[in-house]
């Protein structure tokens, strides 16, 4: 897959001291011990009992970075509690995928600091109960040589108290998604499982499975060296501490930054060197977010309560910024496109309907949409969302019908069929990638 | 109120529309011929031909759950 272009990131000064990307450690174990201090060590648990870890990261307000903002150390008890009602010993998983085009963040912090990663997913194992922890990022991407020579390292100075195990997954969208990821860590197929069960009750190899962002867990790691307390000094009390945010799109320094959470847009931006130029909107969460419009949601905090007035999310911390002489519209059929392709191919609805939504837009973008086709589009929007058995679908229409939301003048000059776009290449990045569908007997590609 | 309600395995679905026929009152089809149901509680006698259709898909995707707490209870315009 291809990836925006993303220089070193930046000390978030202005807006106080970066937590993960202050320093860039690498794999070096030795320097990274230097650097953060020893893993604290955690006594064994028992199956089904929490350590005291667990209440440690329920009280620092910790959520989850891959986008679901969950609270992290909620759902590290609800794998304890499943763990006790099934007898079952737990396993952790960290999603280091970044299957969002847009997102660099894992990459980066990986990259950067990857015994973070690698500690908080030991110490995160420990305190639920597991002697396993799994680090799965796409296969191809640099990522994977990263951690395992990192966890070699580690080896090398007498290994984990868990074990650590590095695993390449199929560079496919829907492939990060959770119930892909535990299913392919288990079976080897990274295609999505009708749920319920969630994976925090049964995952992997139906076993109760902790799985979260890589940027969650290296979080974690801090917290359980540093305390609930600490993390909690800086960003929005309803979800504090900082959080990796991939800029990109008009911006003079596209990269990763660090930020506390709640820093609005316009800070955001700031720290990206500024705008290039006069902006119309920009997209937040990444293809499965939304578009905001930029005059409304520019001094909002980008947060999940934040930016819900203006119709948008943080999601996994993606922010592009849309210059005005791109079409919205225009960028957002590419990425509809794409994401339509980029299913399983499990589910009629997803699979029918974002082609049918994808082809609308199509015509749209390109001024051969009538009204008509336009009420068959929003009626197509309308019936898609909660009929997949993962939240493709639901995110690939939010991302379309926010396009009509905020593009609104624009759609009204497309259906006469004007479009006052003067740019001819697309700002929000689409992999090239060859789809096959269906997937009657999942393919080569699937695992 | 406890109940059941009508839901549907989306990856073994593979559109029949058994269920659309059996149980017109709950299930329409969407125009790829996918089933769109109405989510709330079904009712007393309603449950027998919910139970049929849920029987006669050859998908075996069809489901009659208990009802989570949360279930709406109102009959709301859009189906699932």
């Amino acid at each position: 897959m291809t990836r925006t272009s993303s220089p070193a990131p930046r000390a978030a000064s202005p807006v106080g001291a970066p937590r993960l990307l202050g320093e860039h450690v690498g794999v070096d174990l030795a320097k990274h011990l230097a650097t953060f201090g020893a893993m604290p060590a955690q006594h064994r648990v028992k199956r089904g009992h929490a350590g005291p870890l667990v209440a440690e990261i329920e009280h620092s307000g910790l959520a989850g970075r891959g986008g679901g903002w969950f609270p992290t150390g909620r759902k590290m008890h609800a794998v304890v509690t499943a763990a006790r009602t099934s007898r079952k010993d737990p396993v952790v998983v960290v999603n280091a995928m970044e299957g969002e085009p847009a997102a660099s963040k894992d990459s980066v912090l990986v990259h950067r600091n990857p015994h973070l990663v690698l500690d908080g997913a030991v110490l995160a194992a420990q305190a639920v109960g597991s002697s396993v922890a799994y680090v799965v990022s796409h296969r191809g991407g640099r990522s994977i040589g990263t951690l395992e020579r990192a966890v070699e390292q580690r080896n090398a100075r007498g290994g984990d108290p868990v074990e650590l195990r590095v695993l390449a997954a199929p560079a496919r969208y829907v492939s990060s998604e959770e119930s892909a990821l535990a299913h392919f860590v288990g079976e080897g197929i990274a295609l999505p499982v009708t749920v319920p069960p969630r994976v925090f009750e049964s995952g992997v190899r139906r076993r109760p499975t902790l799985l979260s962002n890589a940027e969650t867990f290296a979080h974690l790691a801090l917290i359980a060296r540093r305390g609930s307390g600490w993390f909690r000094e800086v960003g929005d009390p309803s979800a504090p501490g900082t959080m990796l945010v991939s800029v990109s799109g008009a911006v003079a320094s596209p990269g990763v930054i660090e930020v506390p959470t709640g820093t609005t847009m316009r800070q955001i931006l700031g720290l990206a060197g500024g705008t290039t130029g006069a902006v119309s909107a920009a997209v937040t969460g990444g293809y499965g977010g939304a578009w905001v419009s930029a005059g409304a949601a520019i001094d909002l905090p980008f947060t999940v309560a934040g930016l819900r007035d203006a119709g948008g999310t943080p999601g996994a911390g993606v922010l592009v910024v849309l210059p005005t002489d791109a079409c919205g519209l225009v960028e957002t059929a590419n990425v509809v496109r794409w994401m339509a392709g980029q299913g399983a191919g499990q589910c009629g609805p997803c699979r029918f309907g974002l082609a049918a939504v994808a082809q609308d837009f199509a015509m749209l973008s390109s001024g051969k949409l009538k009204g008509t086709g336009l009420a068959g589009l929003e009626r197509r929007l309308g019936i898609i969302p909660g009929r997949g058995a993962c939240r493709h679908p639901d995110g690939a229409v939010r991302f379309a019908a926010s396009a009509l939301q905020v593009f609104g003048d624009e759609v009204q000059r497309h259906l006469s069929g004007h479009c006052a776009a003067g740019r001819r290449t697309f700002v929000l990045p689409v992999p090239s990638e060859k789809v096959t569908l269906p997937v009657e007997r999942p393919g080569e590609e699937w695992r | 109120m406890s109940g059941h309600i009508v839901t549907i395995d989306r990856i073994a679905c593979d559109g029949f529309g058994t269920c659309a026929q059996l149980l017109p009152e709950r299930v329409i089809l969407d125009e790829w011929g996918y089933p769109l149901i109405d989510p709330t509680p079904v009712q007393g006698s309603e449950r027998q031909h919910a139970k049929r259709a849920v029987n006669a898909c050859p998908r075996l995707a069809l489901r009659l759950e208990k009802a989570p707490h949360d279930a709406p209870a109102a009959r709301p315009a859009a189906r699932r």
